[in-house]
């Protein structure tokens, strides 16, 4: 994840200080983890030094200064130019699964139970997260954030499906012996 | 409505069920037990017996072998009479294509199981109405099955199979003909009705997303249980 592009992203909406930038990350990306204000700072240094982002202002109405940040015309059209890109499909996701199936398959383990066990955890977070989604006055921006994890979970099971029915040929091609 | 039974001693409890189609054995001694108000998926992939399981369990097919007890009635001994008591008052079905009566309005299909019941008609047009607003398709009363998108059609049969206030819903494959969104209203409207009216649900599905709508879930392969039954049920190959 872009942090710079998404604080960009927070700053089209218009000038804004470090502290209300991170609050309004954490509200948009419910699920995501929270930013650290470490790194909001960081992050909008960077952008000035580039030419992305400008320093607005200084406020100091009651409280300690706080500087105010706004996006220069590189920064929109370097904001575009990522938010209209795609982000390239992985040829191949890493896969702890199948790590594990051909190690317990090579160790004289039991690579079904060892399916079967994976498919019943899938299947509790899978739940956890459908409460989550359905759990009255769960806004849009949870509800599209499990369900980013729950379809990410569904696939996992259905390889995990597939997998299985093939777990014989599966074990006479890594343990031929 | 039923009264709620809470308690160790499950609602519905099927030992040991065989059921052959001629000469295919779709159950091979499947247990399962079904608690007062829960939610039950039983997945599994096509084939695996799900369907004829749900049939034993709903009194619409009786097992060769195998007991099913539903509240300490032997159902697979009843005879018919009481068996389609029992399918009128007690349980209610919704099959993957909602299987509507095409010539009747929204409104009539809902109210259909209560007028068998002997409810006059206006009456039960009148809770048909409430339990159609319930499910959400409020305005759709007086149009036909074939007038409905495939979400509506299945939430007006979600309100047939409840309207008679039943205390096991059986669905088979709710969702298997809609989209990601329709389903997730079907079932987000099931799950809600089901948990608020304590009405058990036997959710059959082949989908990881609608089973995790449910508070648990076992797992069916080649006509036998093999996961998630919970307490020891005898299982035998």
């Amino acid at each position: 994840m872009s942090t710079r592009h998404i604080l960009l992203g927070l700053l089209a909406r218009g000038p804004s200080h470090g502290y209300d930038l991170k609050r309004r990350h954490d509200e948009r990306f419910p699920q995501a983890r929270p930013l650290a204000y470490g790194q909001v700072y960081t992050t909008l240094q960077r952008l000035v030094r580039d030419g992305l982002a400008e320093v607005d202002a200084t406020e100091a109405d009651s409280g300690p200064e706080r500087t105010v940040y706004r996006s220069t015309d590189e920064g929109a059209r370097e904001l575009a130019e990522w938010a209209g890109g795609i982000a390239p499909p992985a040829p191949f996701v890493t896969n702890e699964i199948f790590a594990k199936l051909v190690v317990s398959i090579l160790a004289d383990g039991d690579p079904a139970a060892y399916l079967r066990a994976q498919r019943t955890a899938h299947m509790d977070r899978m739940r956890e997260l459908t409460a989550l989604k359905t759990a009255p006055g769960a806004d849009l921006s949870t509800v599209l954030s499990a369900d980013y994890a729950l379809n990410h979970l569904d696939a996992d099971l259905r390889w995990m499906t597939t997998t299985a029915a093939r777990l014989t040929h599966l074990t006479a091609e890594v343990d031929p012996a | 409505m039923s009264e709620n039974h809470p308690g160790p001693v499950p609602l519905l409890a099927a030992r040991g069920l065989v059921k052959a189609h001629g000469r295919t054995r779709a159950l091979r001694g499947a247990s399962l037990e079904l608690r007062e108000g829960e939610i039950l998926a039983v997945t599994g992939a096509s084939g695996s017996g799900k369907s004829t399981l749900l049939h034993c369990l709903a009194g619409i097919a009786r097992p060769d072998e195998g007991s099913v007890t539903y509240a300490g009635e032997r159902l697979d001994r009843l005879p018919e009479k009481r068996l389609s008591e029992l399918r009128r008052t007690d349980f209610g079905v919704v099959f993957q294509f909602g299987q509507l009566i095409p010539e009747l309005t929204a409104v009539d299909n809902v109210a259909l199981p209560l007028l068998l019941a002997g409810t006059g008609r206006g009456e039960a047009r009148a809770r048909a109405g409430e339990w159609l607003e319930r499910f959400g398709v409020r305005g759709q009363e007086e149009q036909r099955p074939g007038e409905l998108s495939g979400g509506q059609a299945q939430r007006v049969s979600l309100a047939r199979a409840l309207v008679t206030g039943p205390r096991v819903v059986f669905a088979d494959e709710p969702t298997g003909a809609l989209d990601s969104l329709a389903s997730e209203q079907v079932m987000t409207a099931l799950v809600h009705t089901a948990r608020e009216s304590g009405t058990a649900v036997l959710l059959i599905t082949h989908d990881a997303q609608t089973a995790a709508y449910a508070d648990r879930e076992v797992t069916l392969e080649d006509g036998v249980v093999v996961s998630g039954a919970g307490a020891p049920l005898g299982v035998s190959r």
